[in-house]
């Protein structure tokens, strides 16, 4: 089953090397990891989905909350939370009805065309990893896709609950 | 007034210092030149020359383990601080706290793939409990008290501190304090059993009709052997100890059915399989414990208590899990018992206790020796038992010889029994006994060995000269390395693939060589008398090569992919 790790740390040199290297160990799942300093620059917020069932994740949880550097660590999917991920997307856009469809599907997804060249388009869309795909899938029916890249996901539990020191 | 200013090499030693260490386990090298002579130029810290890094990581392992002091380690970069891993390791299973303090070549080189260099940091990165980088003079007292204070709490374990040689020379001076009271907000170990889970935990061993108490080496790193006993003798039950709990109560105790596992007696392994309810006390049902999990111990209620959250439910799930130091959960276990006025069910145990007694009369820990027989193995375990009237430090390698000495030298107290448990590391033994004997000069320290694992730091003896370190070295000789062999006998039909040794030194002339007596033991009649010769002898190392039965096995022997009890008591003969 897909988790969504939510993990504060220490921001030291070594201390992604080490949240790594632990999941490579112990062979953990990793299906993306997001990093970077928080509002406090001593600290950092990585972002974690996996897979595994509950036996593995008990211990995915309890071995990342032994690192010295990890503050805290909460699985954040059970509960109510927001999950997004960032797109950019390249794809070609050398005639005008691919130039419209593009456009049209950027808009019905509420994404945005951030660049334009002689015979591309390059679109950012933001959500959760399903809106993404679902997207990809719309564009490919339309065009050719020439490059993407995704950010892996970030998340955050709804309402007042806070992951902080 | 100008404050004083020192070179990162001094400021490693006045940390060092202010931290109470006595000793440096190490060897020099260009990257560690300036701390080297920092050394030299005070007196309070004695600096130990070993012949090979891992054995000094072995040496700081063994003074630890006998001591319950943080070993210190120093090592030049690249190859010496890479010859490091091995001992870093060992301590890393075994929980050994420990501060390793690696050179490394100059901050500006680094990443260019200079001479002796190696990313120790990153080598070392699973088998350490953490490690820090010090860029700036500043950093060195910081890391260094931070590296004590995580080695030693918790659950302890080996930190690596890297040292780049620029911040090292007298080129940088700053001045000087430590901060020994050492406050972590990203670590905060879990010191007191949840009270939920102590009532739970007192709940079900008071309503236990089978119960099992099961102790590993958190109990001998704790120093709570009394408070064990007392417990196990409030509870009235059967207890058993792992290889890395023995000492953990008297091997000589009523109680005490011997340890559990692969090499275990009868009575410890049936007594868990038959358990209704397991007390797991500072041990981590390792697989070399459990054997089949799929079949461990089914009819039993686990209460698991450790300082290790990641040590629970990890193998085996645990019922009532207890997060904490072992030996305040211990006492909160005793007060919690006296709170719902605890007393065994005495219907229960004297009829659980008769089955005991049935299992224990198999004698599983047995051996045959007849006169005109080589000798065997168990019988020089028995004889050093008997000499050293049970009082010995008995540092182990690995092998045969290693579950001989664990089942035929029942430890009085912890810390007696030295090994690598864990991670199981042929050349831990010689240069472990170092370590001990530099700790207590006035005891037998035994090394106790065999021909394949004396041969993987033998070059030991030379440290053992300049240091006059007397240990006792029994080499159970049976020119072959007979765990591999006895493996090779049961499982590979006899194979004995690169098992044999056949060009074994003569260790009499090679103890000899290096300044110490030799001893040779061929035949059983000349047996008790040479041994009582050799630890007669106080000033000096002894070197005593015993040739063994090389056909002997280890039995009894747990049956792979059976369960706990499921054993091989001789050849042939099933449980």
């Amino acid at each position: 089953m897909r988790r969504i790790l939510a993990i504060l740390m220490e921001n030291e040199p070594g201390s992604l090397s080490r949240i790594v290297g632990l999941f490579s160990q112990r062979a953990f799942n990793i299906e993306s990891l997001t990093v970077a300093p928080t509002d406090d620059n001593s600290l950092s917020r990585m972002t974690i989905a996996t897979k595994g069932d509950d036996k593995v994740l008990e211990q995915i949880v309890k071995q990342v909350n032994k690192l010295i550097d990890v503050i805290k660590i909460t699985d954040i999917t059970d509960r109510k939370h927001i999950e997004r991920e960032l797109l950019l997307v390249k794809v070609g856009a050398m005639n005008d009805k691919t130039r419209t469809e593009v456009t049209r599907i950027t808009e019905i997804f509420r994404g945005n065309i951030i660049d334009i060249g002689k015979q591309v388009y390059t679109v950012q869309l933001t959500g959760n990893a399903e809106k993404l795909n679902a997207f990809i899938d719309a564009l490919q029916n339309e065009t050719e896709i020439i490059e993407t890249a995704r950010s892996g996901c970030v998340g955050m539990a709804r309402g007042d609950k806070a992951l902080r020191v | 007034m100008t404050t004083e200013l020192f070179t990162g090499a001094e400021m490693v030693v006045k940390s060092l210092s202010a931290l109470k260490v006595k000793y440096i386990f190490g060897y020099p090298g260009g990257s560690v030149l300036d701390i080297y002579d920092a050394i030299f130029q005070q007196d309070e810290i004695e600096h130990i020359l070993v012949r090979h890094e891992q054995a000094a990581t072995h040496m700081a392992d063994g003074y630890t383990r006998a001591t319950g002091e943080v070993g210190v380690v120093l090592a030049t970069s690249g190859p010496g601080a890479t010859n490091c891993v091995t001992g870093i390791a060992t301590a890393y299973y075994d929980s050994i706290p420990m501060v390793v303090l690696a050179g490394q070549v100059a901050s500006s080189l680094i990443g260019n793939d200079a001479f002796q260099e190696t990313d120790i940091v990153g080598c070392t990165r699973p088998i350490v409990k953490h490690s820090f980088n010090c860029r700036s003079l500043a950093d060195i007292p910081d890391a260094i008290s931070k590296a004590f204070y995580l080695a030693s709490t918790g659950r302890p374990g080996p930190v690596v501190i890297e040292l780049p040689k620029n911040i090292l020379t007298p080129d940088n001076k700053g001045p000087f304090s430590i901060n020994t009271d050492v406050k972590m907000r990203s670590y905060n170990p879990n010191i007191k059993g949840h009270p939920k889970q102590i009532k739970k935990a007192a709940q079900a061993i008071a309503s236990a009709k089978k119960l099992v108490v099961y102790s590993g080496g958190g109990i001998v790193i704790a120093d709570a052997a009394e408070l064990l006993t007392t417990l196990v003798e409030t509870l009235k039950a059967p207890i058993t100890n792992t290889l890395m709990g023995l000492g953990g109560i008297s091997g000589t105790h009523k109680q005490f059915v011997g340890m559990l596992g692969m090499h275990g007696s009868l009575e410890a392994n049936k007594s868990m399989a038959n358990a209704d309810v397991i007390l797991a006390l500072g041990a981590r049902f390792d697989d070399r414990v459990t054997n089949n999990v799929e079949k461990f111990c089914p009819n039993a209620t686990i209460i698991h208590v450790d300082i290790d959250p990641t040590s629970i439910s990890k193998t085996i799930n645990a019922h009532i899990p207890v997060v904490g130091l072992v030996e305040i959960v211990m006492q909160q276990l005793l007060d919690e018992l006296k709170e719902i006025n605890f007393t065994p069910d005495e219907a229960a145990f004297s009829q659980w206790w008769q089955q005991i007694n049935l299992w224990r009369a198999v004698k599983s820990n047995s051996y045959e020796q007849n006169i005109g027989d080589k000798i065997k193995p168990q019988r020089v375990v028995e004889a050093m038992y008997k000499i050293t009237k049970g009082e010995a430090y008995v540092c182990s390698d690995v092998g045969q010889h290693q579950m001989f000495a664990a089942q035929y030298y029942p430890f009085a107290k912890p810390r007696q029994w030295i090994n690598s448990g864990g991670l199981g590391t042929m050349g831990f033994g010689l240069p472990a006994a170092m370590g001990v004997k530099l700790a207590f000069p006035d005891k037998h320290v035994i090394c106790i060995t065999g021909d394949g694992s004396i041969q993987m730091n033998i070059q030991e003896l030379s440290t053992c000269s300049q240091y006059n370190l007397s240990v006792v070295i029994v080499t159970l000789n049976n020119r072959s390395l007979g765990m591999v062999r006895q493996w090779q006998d049961m499982v590979y039909g006899g194979r004995h693939s690169s098992s044999y040794m056949e060009s074994l030194p003569d260790f009499v002339k090679i103890a000899e060589a290096y300044g110490h007596v030799g001893i040779q033991i061929d035949s059983l009649d000349e047996l008790d008398e040479k041994l009582t010769q050799a630890f007669n002898i106080k000033d000096r190392l002894v070197f005593v090569d015993v040739m063994v039965d090389e056909n002997e096995h280890v039995y009894p022997m747990q049956i792979r992919t059976g369960a706990i009890d499921e054993m091989w008591l001789k050849k042939g003969v099933k449980s």
